[in-house]
């Protein structure tokens, strides 16, 4: 592995301010890995001849001492937003060959601020997944694999291909989006770092839509200084998005570090559930003696209604999906399968164009909002969903943070949930509350499985308190002291 | 859009006029509707793209019109005050909080797959529009709601023989839709609803009303009982666009309706088309087609908030409407009810008709704007933006018929060639030598030349004092009309000995 491509994003940022580094040199090391790293599939499109082009100009500025914060930094973008004049997916076959004329608010603030695109990154088909299993451009491998055994494991999901790519170091950190735990599940899969904002502190203008209230993009990193840096350039408020709220972006680096001695931190009893394994049981305890020993104090919270959040998230999420995805109907962009009259075409083009899975949950959603079931189900969930956000409201009254597990497992192999769409909804448990509050949470890796794999804690913080998380989550990450990575196995 | 009215429709005693005669007894026809009025912006309901009517096809569509994927709606500040306005001009409750919902359906002019509308909080709740109806008679509509919702784009089936095109220009135009109670009981009173509903839409503003553009458009609701009986079922009539369809549609409907009962048969709750050419109506879809529209709020859109010191500054800022213009009329310038109505249905006719007036004898303007103005008007096929004769020229002309420098019959002459010409009365008078002749000399001489030359019509007159008549006329024409009529007739009277004090 090149030691170029060892550096965090904040060491290659400082790297490329002192001059030690090229732009050019470091997309070149990182297009070098991505070619060797083909294996795990995490790449749908590489823009090599852009990023380049972008890396000449990021270092003709830095040599004028000019750069903006992630000036000359690699990334890797996730399909699912829209980039002008690069094909522009959602690993759909339905958006076949689809290039945006427009570039997505997140992506425009990083290449404002110097960021060198690299690629579109692999993800669940419209980030309906959580195995990156549901990709009309296949699976993404897990560079981590059980020990001793060279079984083929997911990445997590949605954002599969992120926190492969991050995990892997085919590139410096990732955007990624989250609706029900696709930042933080695949993070936690993969020993990276996953953070979602609150809902709104990202602009979703340009990110393909899939369940709008619950949507927010966030990156993937390999620690919590970079996944401050990253935050702070992707938030801002936006006017195309009337849902993104108008409040200042606060430096997040800054508030690293400033420990956590004083903190409360909750615990919600409601997160023990039944059948955890026993290791993810034992990472949470660390966890809490972690914070417990630099100085917070932790206190038991209660989340009544959490029982209630994982169907209440597959009610509303995929109501929203069937109406957010009936635009892509073959008449104006992407995959058209003619068809004999205009119904003929709609259905053989999304019959072609959507996998099971979407096809699965445009089904749901429509049922769910069709007349005689929507009070029953979608006007149900909305209330419920208020009770989840009043249980947090109330816990936060008492408390800073919530420490909570990522997922109930570690990494799972390609092919052993596919069957069992149930068993593969129960890996959101932790995370889908949190979207569903419009809460931020972020998922920091904390150690690894009997079998080798790492596992993630989540701390859960107030909305826009993103400062008080990240501080937190440092605080984790330093007792953590996580400094496993995957053998390179893909590169033989 | 369904609504549960038996509970809300105003009670109404039938009156013998409306009611249809059947086989089988006296038929009332209830009618409701909802029309689609096309609000004046510059800009979308969601997007910054025009809404200029007759653009080049596909040339007025912003990414969020085209449903592009990560393309979210932006809501028009100014569309919604429109909406506001018009509530307000309805004399509607506003509601401070609305939500937009998705109504979904599949259909190529709708690239979203769903249309963002209001459902179940509309912005603008219960109102009403008072009809004045030909004889004298008032008709008080109940407004249900309105609220704000886009267009569809317009598929186009005529450009290819094997395929369709769409263009999208329309797509995401903001309109009102305002949805009546079921007051209406003849075709004669829907008619009366839009053209009264239009008429203070343009007042305030809010919608050019022009129907041949679409930007308004009737969905009509058509259901028949008999006298005293529970509503019947009804059907909807789709897309109405002209206000003598509208009369017709419903006329036809009807009597579709009382045929099938009448016939023992059954009304099955249905919308349909009318057809023109035909004019008939005929279903649109079948049942296995009908929609679920899975209503649900937008989550794009937050809950629209407005308020209350924004409403009341757009009240405060409200033009004059109809009815206060029309009430102000007959108290400032004592015009009848009847003259007062022709005036207001058009602003821009009471406007005129109020320069006209202004310091001038208001019923003599009155008859001029709506006798023989109007009428020019109407001849020509002018609307009253494209009078060759302006309101300082007919004011001009009044004052000439005022002093007496002209008499009512010349300035008819006088009007015809203004109108013709557009030029001042005053110059006409001038060029033309139309000046009255007031110069009792001149008129005593005229007036002796005619009795001199028929001595046999003054013995007669003698006898039949109406003969006066005669004479009158005979020194008109010798003046070429321009004598002053009152003085003729005094030296006359005089002259034949028929004056009573003199």
């Amino acid at each position: 592995m090149s030691e170029l491509t060892k550096l965090t994003l904040a060491a290659a940022r400082d790297a490329l301010k002192k001059k030690e580094i090229s732009a050019v040199e470091l997309t070149g090391a990182y297009l070098a890995e991505m070619a060797a790293g083909t294996a795990l599939n995490t790449y749908v499109t590489v823009t090599a001849e852009k990023s380049m082009e972008m890396a000449k100009a990021s270092d003709a500025r830095l040599a004028k001492g000019a750069g903006g914060a992630l000036e000359g930094l690699p990334l890797g973008i996730k399909d699912l937003f829209c980039t002008k004049d690069v094909l522009t997916t959602a690993s759909s076959h339905i958006l076949d060959g689809f290039r945006p004329p427009y570039e997505s608010t997140v992506t425009a603030n990083l290449w404002r601020d110097g960021a060198v695109m690299l690629g579109k990154l692999n993800n669940d088909e419209f980030a309906m997944g959580s195995s990156n299993e549901t990709s009309f451009y296949g699976p993404v491998v897990n560079p981590w694999r059980r020990k001793g055994s060279d079984a083929k494991l997911v990445p997590g999901g949605s954002s599969g291909g992120s926190s492969a790519a991050v995990a892997a170091k085919l590139c410096l950190a990732a955007t990624a989006t989250d609706t029900g735990g696709s930042i933080r599940q695949p993070a936690a899969f993969t020993g990276t770092v996953g953070i979602k904002p609150t809902y709104g502190r990202c602009s979703r203008w340009g990110i393909v839509a899939f369940a709008s209230s619950l949507d927010q993009a966030g990156p993937i990193t390999r620690d919590v200084r970079d996944a401050a840096i990253m935050l702070t350039s992707m938030a801002g408020h936006d006017e195309k998005d009337t849902t993104s709220v108008d409040r200042p972006v606060p430096d997040y680096e800054a508030a690293l570090g400033q420990g956590v001695k004083g903190l409360k931190v909750g615990i919600p009893k409601e997160y023990r559930v039944d059948g955890m394994p026993a290791e993810i049981d034992a990472l949470w305890s660390r966890g809490i003696e972690w914070l417990k020993a630099a100085g917070a104090e932790i206190k038991e919270v209660s989340l009544p209604h959490t029982k209630y959040a994982l169907p209440t998230y597959y009610i509303v999420a995929p109501a929203e999906c069937s109406s957010n995805l009936a635009r892509y109907d073959g008449v104006r962009y992407g995959l058209r399968v003619e068809g004999r009259d205009i119904t003929d075409m709609y259905e053989k083009t999304r019959a072609a164009g959507f996998g099971a899975e979407v096809r699965r949950r445009v089904l749901m959603g429509t049922y769910v909002l069709s007349a005689g079931y929507y009070d029953a189900y979608y006007l149900k969930a909305q209330k419920v969903r208020t009770l989840i956000a009043r249980d947090f409201a109330a816990a936060f009254a008492d408390v800073d943070v919530l420490l909570t597990p990522t997922a109930p497992s570690a990494a799972f192999g390609i092919g052993e949930k596919t069957d069992d769409p149930l068993s593969m909804y129960l890996n959101d448990v932790f995370t889908v509350p949190v979207n569903l509050a419009g809460l931020p949470g972020i998922s920091v890796p904390a150690g690894l499985s009997s079998d080798g794999l790492p596992l993630g804690l989540q701390l859960i913080g107030r909305t826009f308190d993103e400062e008080t998380l990240l501080r937190a989550a440092y605080a984790v990450e330093q007792a953590a002291d996580f400094k496993a990575a995957p053998e390179a196995w893909w590169k033989a | 859009m369904m609504t549960d009215f038996e509970s809300t429709m105003r009670k109404r005693e039938p009156r013998e006029e409306d009611l249809i005669r059947g086989a089988t007894g006296d038929w009332e026809i209830i009618l409701g509707l909802e029309v689609h009025a096309q609000v004046t912006s510059e800009a979308k309901l969601f997007s910054a793209s025009s809404t200029k009517f007759g653009a080049e096809q596909n040339t007025q569509v912003s990414f969020v019109d085209a449903a592009m994927p990560g393309m979210l709606p932006v809501i028009n500040r100014y569309c919604v005050e429109q909406a506001v306005r018009t509530g307000l001009g309805l004399k509607a409750q506003i509601n401070l909080r609305s939500v937009f919902d998705r109504k979904n359906y599949f259909y190529p002019d709708l690239p979203q797959g769903y249309q963002i509308s209001q459902f179940k909080h509309p912005i603008v709740g219960e109102g009403e529009v008072v009809l004045d109806m030909p004889d004298a008679r008032t008709v008080i509509v109940g407004i249900e709601r309105l609220h704000l919702e886009q267009d569809a784009g317009k598929s186009l089936h005529d450009q290819h023989p094997a395929m369709s095109f769409v263009d999208l220009n329309r797509s995401g135009v903001a309109l009102m839709e305002i949805v009546s109670k079921p007051d209406m009981r003849s075709a004669e009173e829907a008619r009366a609803y839009v053209t009264k509903l239009r008429t203070i839409l343009r007042y305030l503003g809010t919608c050019d009303g022009n129907m041949e553009e679409g930007s308004l458009r009737a969905d009509v609701n058509v259901s028949v009982r008999k006298v005293g009986a529970p509503l019947g079922t009804r059907c909807e009539i789709k897309n109405v666009n002209s206000i003598r369809f509208i009369g017709q549609a419903i006329e036809y409907e009807a009597r579709r309706q009382i045929d099938i009962l009448e016939d023992g048969g059954k009304i099955d709750q249905e919308t349909r088309l009318f057809d023109p050419k035909t004019g008939e109506t005929r279903p649109m879809r079948s049942k296995e087609e009908a929609h679920d529209y899975r209503y649900f709020p937008d989550p794009d859109l937050l809950p629209l908030v407005l308020q209350q010191a924004d409403v009341d500054a757009i009240r405060r800022a409200l033009p004059e409407l109809p009815d206060e213009k029309k009430a102000r009329l007959i108290s400032a310038y004592g015009l009848s009810a009847y003259d007062a109505t022709v005036l207001v249905s058009d602003g821009a006719r009471a406007d005129f008709f109020e320069a006209v007036a202004k310091g001038r004898d208001a019923k003599l303007a009155a008859n001029w704007v709506t006798g023989d103005f109007f009428a020019a008007l109407n001849r020509e096929g002018h609307a009253i933006e494209q009078s060759p004769v302006t309101a300082k020229q007919l004011g001009e002309l009044l004052d000439l018929i005022s002093d007496g420098t002209i008499s009512g019959r010349i300035a008819k002459q006088i009007f015809d060639s203004m109108y013709k010409t557009g030029r001042d009365p005053s110059k006409i008078v001038e060029d033309e030598g139309l000046r009255q002749v007031t110069d009792f000399g001149a008129i005593e001489a005229a007036i002796d030349a005619v009795i001199a030359a028929n001595p046999d019509k003054v013995e007669q007159t003698k006898v039949k004092p109406q003969l006066a008549g005669w004479f009158v006329g005979q020194v008109m024409k010798s003046t070429s009309g321009k004598a002053n009529p009152q003085v003729v007739n005094e030296i006359l009277a005089r002259k034949l000995g028929l004056s009573s004090d003199g």
